[in-house]
C-alpha cells in the first residue's frame, strides 16, 4: 500500500499527519465518515456487534456493569455521572419492566455530535443500548430523537430494520433467551426534552415538563418504571469498552475522566469540525492545534462550552485541561460537546444575551424562577446592550441568578443563567464599559455604536450610499458623503461594502 | 440476510464480509461522498449527482457510495476516490465543477489531482 502512496503523490499525507488528526483518539467516532451508515455489513467487518455478542456469551449481566464502572465511563450528556453506576441503579431495581432509553434531543445551539453519530454509525447505538438493555434487564428501549434530524431518524430505521433482520436486535438475540426491541419517539424539537424527566414524559405523550427528582428514572422513570437514560455519545462507547476492556478505555484520557471528548467545533476557527479528543487535552492545543486557531490571525477572546447552559472561558484559561472537573473548576462546564470559539470582535454581553435569548425562550414554564427569573435575566441584559443599563443591574443579575440556580425545578432553569455569570466573572469590564461609560468595547451593540464617515478616506464612490439600509447617506460623487446618524439603522453594510476603510466605527 | 444463531455465526459472517470487502477493494474503482446532513448542506448533493451523471456520461463503473460525516467540516463537500489496491485519496470542498476532471486524471489515468487533495484515509482506520 505505501508504494501506491508514493505513485500517486509522494507528499500526500495521511490523516494521522494532519493536524486537525493527529491529536484526535476515535473511538465512538470510529466509524463516522469510513463506513455507509445504512449497511449493517460494513459495521459488522469492522467487528460491529462484537461486543454484543462477547457480551451475551461470555458475560453476566453484573459482569457488563463491572466493566462499565471499571472503566471510568462518565455519561457525556454533560452531568458526567458514571455510567456503570447509572446500570447498577436501574439493575437493583425490583420493579419490572425496565426500559433502557437514549436521550438524542440535542438541542444546543452549534452542537451536532450525537447527529453524526446517529447519521454516520447508527449501529454502534444499537449495539450500545442493547448492551445497556442486557446488563439492566430491558426488554423495550427507546431512541427520543428531535424531529428535526431527519437523516438521523432515516438511518436509524434502516439500521434497527438490517439489525432486527440478522437477529442482532429483537427477539432471541444471537440464539439467546435475551430479547431487545428498539423504538423510535421523535420529538417535536423542545429544547427543555432533553432534561431526562421531561423527555420521558414526552415519551409517554404528555407534555414536556420536567419533574423534581428524586424518584430518579433508575427508580421510576418511564411510566413509572425504572429507566436508564443516557446520551448517544455514552452508548456509543459501551460497545469499545466491552470488546476491549475497561482498563484500555481508563488508560485513554484523564485519571478522574477517562476516555476521550467529542466536541462539536465552531465559532470564529479557522477549522470547524467533529473532532474526538482524550480527556485532559488543554484547550490551546484543540483551538490552536486542532482548530488551527482563529481566522485573520486575530487574537483569541474566549471559548463557550457546554452549550446554552455552559460557560465561556477566557485567553488566561487557554491550558484548562479538558475534562469534567476542570472545566467546571475553571467556571465552565463540559456539556454535551458544543464548543464555540470566539474572537476579539465579539461583545461578551451580547454573546451572553443570545445564549439567554435561547434558554429563556425554551423554558417550558412550568416553574418559576426558571419562567420569570430568565425573562427579567434577558430584560436586564437587553438593557445593558441597549445603552440603558443602570449601575445595580451587575447586582440584580446575581441575585436573578442566585436564585434561578438554587430553585429552579431542571438543570434548564438552573444552568440558565450560567453564560451570563461565565461573561461576568471574566469580562466584567465589558459589562461595566456598557454601564458606566455607554461603550461596547467590541463595537458590536447598536446602541452604543455609531457609524460616521472617514472624509479623508472617502472617495465618494457611492457604494456605501446605494447599499445603505435606511437611506441614512448623502453625498455626491467624488464629494465625501456623510451619515445622518437620526436615520441610521446601525446595520453596518457600509462597513462592509466601503472599499476604502473610511466607515468609523465609534 | 440470514438470521445470525449465535456468536460464532456472527464471527463467521464478519470474516467472510472482510473478505468480500478485501476482495471488492482489489478490483473495484471506489468513490465515496460524505452525505451527513452538514456535508449536504455544503453541497454535497450536487457533488454526488454530478458525479452520478459524469459517471454515466463516461460508462465507467465505481462502487459510488455515500458516508457519514468525518469530521472537517470546513472542508465539506468531502469526496474520497480509491482505486484497485490504492489509498482511499481525499478530495476537500468538491464543487460540481470539479467533478469532469477528477474523474478524467484521477479514476481514468490514475494521477490525483494533487492541488485538491487534503490527504488519504490510512489502512488502520
Amino acid at each position: 500500500m505505501e508504494t501506491d502512496v508514493a505513485v500517486i503523490n509522494p507528499q500526500m499525507p495521511s490523516y494521522s499527519e494532519l493536524p486537525f488528526y493527529s491529536k484526535q483518539v476515535r473511538i465512538a467516532l470510529k466509524n463516522c465518515g469510513i463506513i455507509d451508515p445504512e449497511d449493517i455489513d460494513e459495521y459488522i467487518a469492522r467487528d460491529g456487534y462484537q461486543a454484543l455478542a462477547k457480551a451475551l456469551t461470555e458475560m453476566e449481566p453484573d459482569d457488563v456493569i463491572a466493566t462499565m464502572k471499571d472503566s471510568g465511563l462518565r455519561g457525556r450528556g454533560g452531568a458526567g455521572f458514571s455510567t456503570g453506576i447509572k446500570w447498577e441503579f436501574c439493575r437493583r431495581s425490583r420493579n419490572t419492566p425496565k426500559y433502557v432509553i437514549c436521550n438524542a434531543d440535542e438541542g444546543d445551539p452549534g452542537a451536532f455530535m450525537d447527529r453524526s453519530i446517529l447519521e454516520g454509525d447508527p449501529h454502534s447505538l444499537l449495539e450500545g443500548m442493547t448492551i445497556a438493555a442486557y446488563a439492566i434487564g430491558a426488554e423495550h428501549g427507546y431512541v427520543y430523537c428531535r424531529a428535526e434530524y431527519p437523516l438521523a431518524i432515516a438511518h436509524l430505521k434502516t439500521a434497527i430494520a438490517q439489525a432486527e433482520e440478522y437477529g442482532l436486535l429483537g427477539k432471541y438475540i444471537l440464539g439467546t433467551e435475551f430479547c431487545f426491541y428498539l423504538h423510535i419517539k421523535e420529538g417535536a424539537g423542545a429544547f427543555v426534552c432533553g432534561e431526562e424527566t421531561a423527555l420521558m414524559a414526552s415519551i409517554e405523550g404528555r407534555r414536556g415538563e420536567p419533574r423534581p427528582r428524586p424518584p430518579f428514572p433508575a427508580v421510576s422513570g418511564l411510566w413509572h418504571k425504572p429507566s436508564n437514560v443516557n446520551n448517544v455519545k455514552s452508548y456509543a462507547m459501551a460497545p469499545q469498552i466491552v470488546l476491549n476492556g475497561a482498563d484500555w478505555f481508563s488508560g485513554i484520557g484523564a485519571p478522574k475522566s477517562p476516555g476521550t471528548a467529542i466536541f462539536a467545533l465552531t465559532g470564529n476557527i479557522n477549522r470547524t469540525g467533529l473532532i474526538e479528543v482524550p480527556m485532559g487535552i488543554p484547550l490551546r492545543e484543540i483551538i490552536y492545534d486542532i482548530g488551527g486557531g482563529i481566522p485573520d490571525g486575530k487574537p483569541f477572546k474566549a471559548v463557550q462550552t457546554g452549550g446554552p447552559l455552559g460557560g465561556c472561558l477566557p485567553a488566561s484559561a487557554l491550558d484548562t485541561p479538558v475534562d469534567f472537573d476542570s472545566l467546571v473548576q475553571a467556571g465552565a462546564t463540559m456539556g454535551s460537546g458544543g464548543m464555540i470559539v470566539v474572537d476579539e470582535d465579539t461583545c461578551m454581553v451580547e454573546f451572553a444575551r443570545y445564549f439567554l435569548t435561547f434558554a429563556s425562550a425554551e423554558s417550558c414554564g412550568k416553574c418559576v424562577p426558571c419562567r420569570i427569573g430568565g425573562q427579567r435575566l434577558l430584560e436586564c441584559l437587553t438593557r445593558i446592550t441597549d445603552g440603558n443599563g443602570l449601575p445595580e443591574d451587575l447586582e440584580e443579575i446575581e441575585y436573578i441568578s442566585r436564585n434561578m440556580r438554587e430553585a429552579s425545578l431542571c438543570a434548564l432553569g438552573q444552568l440558565t443563567p450560567g453564560p451570563v455569570m461565565a461573561a461576568l466573572r471574566f469580562f466584567k469590564e465589558e459589562y461595566e464599559a456598557h454601564i458606566y461609560e455607554k461603550k461596547c468595547p467590541a463595537k458590536v451593540c447598536k446602541g452604543l455604536i455609531t457609524f460616521s464617515v472617514i472624509e479623508e478616506k472617502c472617495e465618494g464612490c457611492m457604494v456605501c450610499l446605494r447599499n445603505c439600509s435606511s437611506d441614512a447617506i448623502t453625498g455626491s460623487k467624488r464629494m465625501p458623503h456623510t451619515i445622518d446618524i437620526e436615520r441610521c439603522s446601525r446595520c453596518g453594510i457600509c462597513a462592509t461594502v466601503c472599499k476604502f476603510d473610511a466607515i468609523r466605527i465609534e | 440476510m440470514p438470521r445470525l444463531d449465535n456468536a460464532q455465526a456472527l464471527t463467521d459472517l464478519r470474516e467472510s464480509l472482510k473478505n468480500s470487502f478485501q476482495e471488492r477493494r482489489a478490483r473495484e474503482i471506489s468513490i465515496t461522498v460524505g452525505m451527513g446532513t452538514c456535508g449536504q448542506a455544503a453541497g454535497a448533493g450536487d457533488t454526488y449527482q454530478a458525479l452520478e451523471r459524469e459517471l454515466a456520461g463516461r460508462g465507467v463503473t465505481v462502487n459510488l457510495r455515500t458516508v457519514g460525516c468525518i469530521g472537517m467540516c470546513v472542508k465539506e463537500p468531502l469526496v474520497d476516490i480509491q482505486l484497485p489496491g490504492a489509498p482511499r485519496v481525499t478530495y476537500a470542498n468538491v464543487r460540481p465543477a470539479q467533478v469532469p476532471r477528477l474523474i478524467e486524471e484521477h479514476v481514468l489515468n490514475g494521477q490525483a489531482v494533487t492541488e485538491w487533495t487534503l490527504g488519504f484515509v490510512p489502512d488502520e482506520w
